[in-house]
């Protein structure tokens, strides 16, 4: 089947002097010769000598070694990996709107502000949020901004406030982006029930609290129950709540963060509204906020003015521009395609959808692997290979050989603190026959853990590659080819 | 039309099997704390019908095959090969997500190896990461990355490097409060005459980017030489299209070089996606903000990759990461792989000569208009800066009128530019493109 099972590189093919031209040669231009010799490359890049056919033929290959979506079941929890619709890739392949400037006159771009501040308002309205800024290239990125903003409110009132509360089964994201906006972060415990523990979050505020970052549901699956009294706490004591929406798909079209409590909101695009993954980006990570936070949001901001829509690039409290340009414009354009198909009532149905094929797997897997809660779950699940370790066998084994039975695994070893974490997201786009399929497979891997374990650390088999030894790999770094390289060391 | 592929007998099943008559059941826990019904209703819309509307907003956007952009200024229109859209649209690459299984990712693990290989040689560095979002983003984690290095807080800026991106490096650092200092220009040039009184052992980092926000090319090699011998990385900020032609940042001696990596095949797309270019010596890997892929083997010896010094990273290592980035700019990365290998060294360079004979015969012809002249003498890649009669926003609305996207007025982004624009030209630029150009600017000006 596979063409070339060797990893070699595009460097290792072509020959020198092989090319596909593009554009006619011309003589170089006269002018050139003006150009000193110091501001000029002595040593050309070194780039593959290679035909149009042998660069299809070689990415071809590479493509035929991923697992995507449009390949198969990928519950990578946390992730929403649903199926992406075609009718985003068609417009965003639009010259109108691939092909504009990002700094085109105002008159000359009104499709696409038109297009932006739509999308705005309908994220505005389904998180019950007063603004929305479209900057942020990816859901850290919105992270950074909202702390920011938080940042600035604190400091606009003269306080300087130190303290981030995280929970324990947050995101790595999210303490790492406290860190970056300049916030020591603190730890807040989960209950017994996997939810914020109030007693402990009380113990934990005082007036250095800025906010605290919240996932709802959290990654373990779980509604956070008791998120409007945690919200208020948070209010009591100074301090603003923070919604990570990488969970959004769950609640979409029923609740809004903004009843919740929440002051700040950021959606990741790429999960919830459908746009591909990319093989790990672009995404996008809009942040919406309540009316205190307006004067904070990044620049520019759309606007519809008397006559057209127009850039507002002056806001004196503005935490400033996340990057050169308004955002990831082609990312956003897709979601609006997914939205303006859905409405209210498709996203409706679609929370429902993906929280009831969660419940339908969770429950058909309770009695072989040890679920980290009982009960319902929203739209992910946690399951942990806690008994199947008595035999020696890792949630890493189990997912090396969901690869041999034709399916990505799950996330695995996150949330941190759930022992052997399996954690599972089968979205709302899969058919009923793909969820017992998998299961079936799950249930024969715990079958297996206890008969067969070494079948288990043996895989994957059916892979290009084996298990990889990531240890020497991060010891003896090979970051770039190199003509002559050793290979195999 | 929510792609659901459930039936009604489906539901019915998986409801039986938990127990419920209901699917909102689900949802007791949420509906027991949160107001009911409070979700504002947005329609939906077929696709036959979306599509329809979809297409009426573009075109409020103009025909592109009719309006030539002579815009630069941080975003450049190069000609993409038709094989870079075909690549980068194949699902097995669009709809994956992070490598995080290797086995399973072996196709975006050796793309992001061989884009790491592509971005060292065009930089002339030593290691290059995964991606960032954008040029200016990166620029911002290349001014925390040399803080972090160096233990030092203060930044020296060129005059010269493109507005937006000093007020993102603004941004990204504010929590830091780095003493950022601007190093003057001379006839719109960063020159080590201005740069030598304000280096001192204090520095963190030096910073310029070539060409310059006003087109220019600096001379990175001999800042480079004073830059060496302090405490200071020295970081480039480059156009990768003109490593076609220009000193790459190591062969000027840089410790971090970064760029915006949109030029590399991927399209304008009014802003984004875009890709950011982050690349740096061996001695600092470990402080490198981003992905990585390396090169690994399995129990039989085969080779593949994977992704390593993951203990950099947010997932591992939390609040004292490097860097919180998580998604990143993959697809754009893939495209810029797919672009350089088209390209080769040969076609690589044609493209880089081509922009910069283009954007001078540009140059001559608008020079050559009463009351035009170039802003500055020093020599320029393929943008510059245009001295004109009248205001400079007056004659942008005037060419737009004649269906032509001017050079950027510079008013709102440089001291004293209200008269001035700053002209771009690539190889897309026509003949005709240009002529037309001339004769709007002919009537447009008095």
């Amino acid at each position: 089947m596979t063409a070339h099972p060797d990893g070699r590189t595009i460097f290792e093919k072509g020959r020198s002097g092989r090319r596909t031209r593009y554009l006619e040669d011309r003589p170089s231009p006269p002018s050139l010769a003006a150009l000193p010799e110091g501001l000029r490359r002595q040593t050309p890049p070194a780039l593959p000598q290679v035909t149009e056919g042998e660069v299809v033929r070689h990415y071809t290959n590479l493509a035929r070694k991923n697992w995507a979506v449009d390949v198969g079941f990928y519950p990578l929890g946390s992730c929403t990996m649903k199926y992406n619709p075609r009718i985003g890739e068609q417009v965003a392949a639009w010259p109108e709107f691939s092909a504009a400037h990002p700094l085109r006159p105002i008159r000359a771009a009104q499709g696409w502000l038109r297009l932006l501040h739509e999308t705005e308002r309908m994220l505005s309205r389904l998180c019950g949020v007063a603004r929305f800024t479209l900057q942020p290239a990816a859901g850290a990125q919105g992270e950074l901004c909202g702390m920011l903003m938080i940042r600035r409110y604190h400091v606009d009132r003269g306080e300087r406030r130190n303290t981030v509360i995280v929970p324990d089964s947050a995101h790595g994201t999210n303490p790492a982006t406290a860190a970056l906006a300049g916030f020591r972060t603190v730890t807040c415990p989960s209950s017994p029930e996997g939810m914020v523990d109030l007693r402990a979050l009380r113990g934990l505020l005082n007036d250095d609290v800025a906010g605290i970052m919240l996932t709802n549901p959290n990654t373990l699956g779980i509604f956070e129950r008791e998120i409007r009294e945690v919200c208020q706490l948070v209010h009591e004591v100074g301090g603003l709540a923070y919604y990570d929406g990488a969970n959004f798909n769950a609640l979409a079209g029923r609740f809004r963060p903004g009843d919740m409590g929440f002051d700040v909101v950021h959606l990741n695009l790429h999960k919830t509204f459908s746009t591909p993954h990319g093989g790990g980006g672009p995404g996008s990570g809009p942040v919406g906020v309540v009316e205190a936070l307006e004067p904070y949001l990044p620049l520019p901001l759309v606007r519809k003015g008397p006559e057209e829509f127009e850039l507002e690039d002056d806001r004196p409290k503005s935490i400033g521009r996340l990057n050169a340009f308004g955002g990831n414009a082609l990312v956003v354009l897709r979601a609006y395609t997914y939205l303006r198909q859905l409405g209210t009532e498709g996203l409706r149905e679609v929370s429902a959808a993906a929280v009831l094929a969660a419940n339908y797997l969770k429950r058909r897997l309770a009695d072989a692997y040890e679920p980290s809660h009982g009960g319902r779950c929203m739209h992910e699940f946690v399951l942990s290979a806690a008994r199947q370790k008595a035999h020696g066998v890792r949630a890493l084994d189990i997912a090396k050989r969901l690869i041999d039975l034709g399916f990505h695994p799950p996330t695995i070893y996150f949330p941190l603190t759930v022992p052997e974490a399996l954690m599972i997201e089968p979205t709302e786009t899969e058919t009923l026959e793909t969820l017992d399929a998998f299961a079936e497979a799950m249930l024969q891997i715990a079958r297996e853990a206890q008969e067969t374990p070494e079948l288990l650390r043996a895989a994957p088999q059916s892979t290009p590659v084996g298990r990889l030894d990531e240890v020497a790999a991060a010891k003896q770094l090979d970051l770039r080819w190199r003509p002559g390289g050793k290979e195999n060391p | 039309m929510s792609y659901i592929p459930h039936t009604r007998e489906d539901i019915a099943h998986m409801l039986q099997a938990l127990g419920l008559q209901s699917v909102d059941e689900l949802f007791e826990d949420a509906r027991g704390v949160l107001p009911p019904g409070d979700v504002p209703q947005l329609p939906h819309t077929s696709e036959f019908e979306l599509r329809r509307q979809l297409w009426d907003m573009a075109r409020l956007n103009g025909r592109p095959d009719q309006t030539p952009c002579f815009r630069g200024a941080g975003a450049y229109e190069h000609y993409i090969p038709a094989a870079v859209s075909h690549i980068v649209g194949r699902g097995e690459f669009l709809t994956a997500y992070t490598p995080y299984q290797a086995e399973v990712s072996q196709g975006t693990l050796q793309a992001m190896y061989e884009y790491q290989t592509m971005v060292c040689e065009l930089m002339g560095m030593e290691v290059a990461n995964a991606s960032m979002y954008d040029g200016a983003s990166a620029l911002a984690e290349a001014a925390l990355m040399a803080m972090r290095v160096t233990g030092r807080r203060r930044l020296l800026v060129s005059e010269a490097v493109h507005p937006a991106w000093v007020e993102v490096v603004k941004t990204y650092t504010a929590n830091v409060e780095p003493e950022i200092v601007r190093v003057p220009l001379r006839d719109g040039v960063t020159t080590p005459d201005a740069l030598s009184p304000l280096l001192d052992d204090d520095a963190a980092a030096v910073i310029v980017q070539n060409p310059n926000f006003l087109g220019l090319i600096e001379p990175i090699r001999e800042l480079g030489a004073i830059v060496s011998g302090h405490p200071a990385l020295y970081v480039v900020a480059a156009y990768p299209i003109a490593l076609g032609l220009l000193a790459s940042p190591g062969e000027a001696g840089a410790d971090i070089a970064v760029g915006e990596g949109q030029p590399l095949g991927i399209p304008l797309s009014y802003g984004g996606p875009y890709l950011g270019l982050f690349a740096t010596k061996m001695a600092h890997v470990r402080q490198m903000p981003g992905r990585l892929s390396g090169r690994a083997y399995d129990a039989a010896g085969r080779r593949g990759y994977v992704m390593t010094l993951q203990a950099r990273e947010q997932h591992i290592r939390r609040e004292r990461a490097t860097s919180n980035i998580c998604s990143n700019q993959a697809l754009c990365a893939l495209a810029a792989t797919v672009y350089l290998a088209l390209l080769g060294p040969e076609g690589f360079r044609s493209v880089a000569e081509h922009s910069y004979a283009i954007a001078h015969e540009l140059a001559d012809r608008l020079c050559a208009l009463p009351g035009c002249s170039l802003a500055y003498r020093q020599p320029f890649f393929n943008e510059f800066v245009l001295n004109l009669p009248v205001p400079a926003e007056d004659v942008e609305r005037e060419l737009w009128d004649r269906g032509i996207i001017s050079g950027l007025p510079l008013g709102r982004w440089w001291p004293g530019g209200g008269q001035q624009m700053l002209f771009c030209a690539t190889e897309i630029i026509t003949e005709a493109a240009i002529h037309r150009l001339v004769a709007a600017m002919e009537e447009a000006l008095p």
